[in-house]
């Protein structure tokens, strides 16, 4: 289906404006995902306020990602570059809606951390934490990129993160210094999670492309300062940072766990099964 | 509530540009229909093009659902007034604040039933379980309240609960 949408010939372009698609794309999937992952809650959380909070995480997510999503389209259109990644409708041009969709799971350039089974409460309120302090200290560095876009829709962003950042860490301290039953349960999203966090610290290419133009950040330098906070909020909870020095990457490059497809066939089966449809 | 006047040099731009505002003045918010979005400060500017009227909204949160229905009702109350080419476009920046809220929205918030932001940004306020966060009770007036959900029935408000009436009432959170 997305080869009949691509008609367009495809045309030379820097390399500096191919990253800066793929970043902003990146950025777009890690919360297009992890929104959708959260929105799983929805009648499902353990109490009526907490399952309004998580699905009011998953909206703020889901908005975000609507911001990268539309801004990529923008400038790829613009550029009338043929998407390398994306469907596109019917004239060859990109929208927010090709890019969720009607890409298949290798496009998808989100880290694996925020594909993984929303599993019980502790695993979903964990990755939440890990993801909002790492998503914090990222988009705090990306208020000043040179981008003008990605600088606004982080800037935004930011004012929402700081609430979500404070509601996860909250329910990792109640957690973790809960009950035996809950204490239990938050070492084990720690051990089913850790391994997937050191993702978020490793640059792929087009991180350190555009981080070379003033667009991006080094994540690498990210890793001292979210460490710290997660220590910090351990301490609190009586959780310890365990020692495993496994690491699972790809995610990022497109390489992803089984989990992205089963996520892609939920969300994007009515948009595929009625492809002209318009709301 | 923003008048530049910058492309409204001649009397007639100027005029035509009073014109909007007040056309537009009674869009009601959907998520918050005593609210405006006029009260809210959504609408941040109204530009006049030759032979188009460019309106420039902003959302209150990055996923807020009601933009696209905030977006529709102006064209329509646009066109009702014989506005023929018109053209809406959002901005994400400066990002939205609640300081934006006009007083006479945060009265009809609070006479609705809904406490108004307190004028102190108070999510900056990172420390975890400050429960202390005083908000007054819409209902009773008392500053005896507690919150019982950072999230509300939309994005923009949080749960609380009076202790001397011991009502539950909504928070137009700080933002």
């Amino acid at each position: 289906m997305e080869q009949q949408f691509n008609t367009k010939a495809s045309s030379k372009v820097s390399p500096l404006e191919g990253y800066r698609e793929v970043y902003t794309l990146h950025l777009a999937d890690n919360t297009l995902i992890l929104g959708h992952r959260n929105s799983e809650w929805c009648g499902h959380g353990p109490v009526l306020e907490q399952d309004i909070a998580i699905t009011n995480i998953s909206l703020d997510l889901i908005g975000q990602a609507r911001n990268f999503y539309q801004y990529a389209a923008t400038i790829m259109n613009a550029q009338k570059v043929s998407p390398p990644i994306g469907g596109g409708d019917l004239e060859g041009a990109v929208t927010e809606d090709s890019f969720a969709y009607f890409r298949n799971s290798p496009e998808f350039k989100n880290i694996l951390l925020v594909e993984l089974p929303k599993g019980d409460w502790a695993q979903t309120i964990l990755r939440q934490f890990f993801f909002s302090s790492w998503q914090n200290l990222l988009f705090e560095k990306l208020k000043e990129s040179n981008d003008e876009q990605l600088s606004a829709i982080a800037t935004k962003a930011l004012k929402e993160i700081a609430y979500h950042l404070r509601w996860s860490s909250e329910w990792v301290i109640r957690l973790g210094d809960g009950t035996d039953e809950s204490h239990l349960r938050m070492e084990k999203a720690i051990d089913g999670l850790w391994n997937y966090t050191e993702e978020m610290f490793i640059p792929v290419d087009y991180e350190l492309e555009t981080l070379n133009n003033g667009i991006g950040t080094d994540v690498a330098l990210l890793k001292g300062s979210w460490l710290q906070n997660v220590r910090k909020i351990f301490s609190e909870a009586g959780l310890i940072i365990p020692s495993s020095s496994m690491v699972h990457t790809g995610g990022k490059e497109g390489k992803h766990t089984e989990y992205l497809d089963q996520i892609l066939k939920e969300l994007q089966a009515v948009a595929r099964a009625h492809p002209t449809a318009t709301w | 509530m923003n008048e530049e006047h910058e492309h409204s040099i001649d009397e007639t731009s100027l005029n035509e540009e009073k014109k909007i505002w007040s056309i537009l003045k009674d869009i009601p918010d959907p998520e918050v229909p005593v609210l405006t979005v006029q009260d809210l400060g959504i609408i941040r500017n109204i530009i006049l093009h030759d032979d188009e009227v460019e309106v420039v909204i902003t959302p209150t949160y990055s996923g807020c659902p009601a933009m696209d229905m905030i977006a529709a009702n102006i064209r329509f109350a646009l066109l009702k007034n014989g506005f023929k080419k018109i053209k809406i476009t959002t901005v994400l920046s400066p990002a939205w604040t609640t300081d934006w809220m006009s007083e006479e929205g945060k009265q009809k918030l609070k006479e609705y039933g809904i406490a108004p932001p307190n004028p102190k940004q108070q999510v900056c306020n990172d420390k975890l379980f400050a429960h202390d966060e005083a908000v007054q009770c819409p209902h009773c007036d008392s500053w005896h309240t507690h919150r019982i959900s950072e999230f509300g029935s939309t994005a923009c408000k949080a749960l609380y609960q009076c202790d001397d009436c011991e009502e539950t009432f909504d928070y137009f959170k700080c933002h």
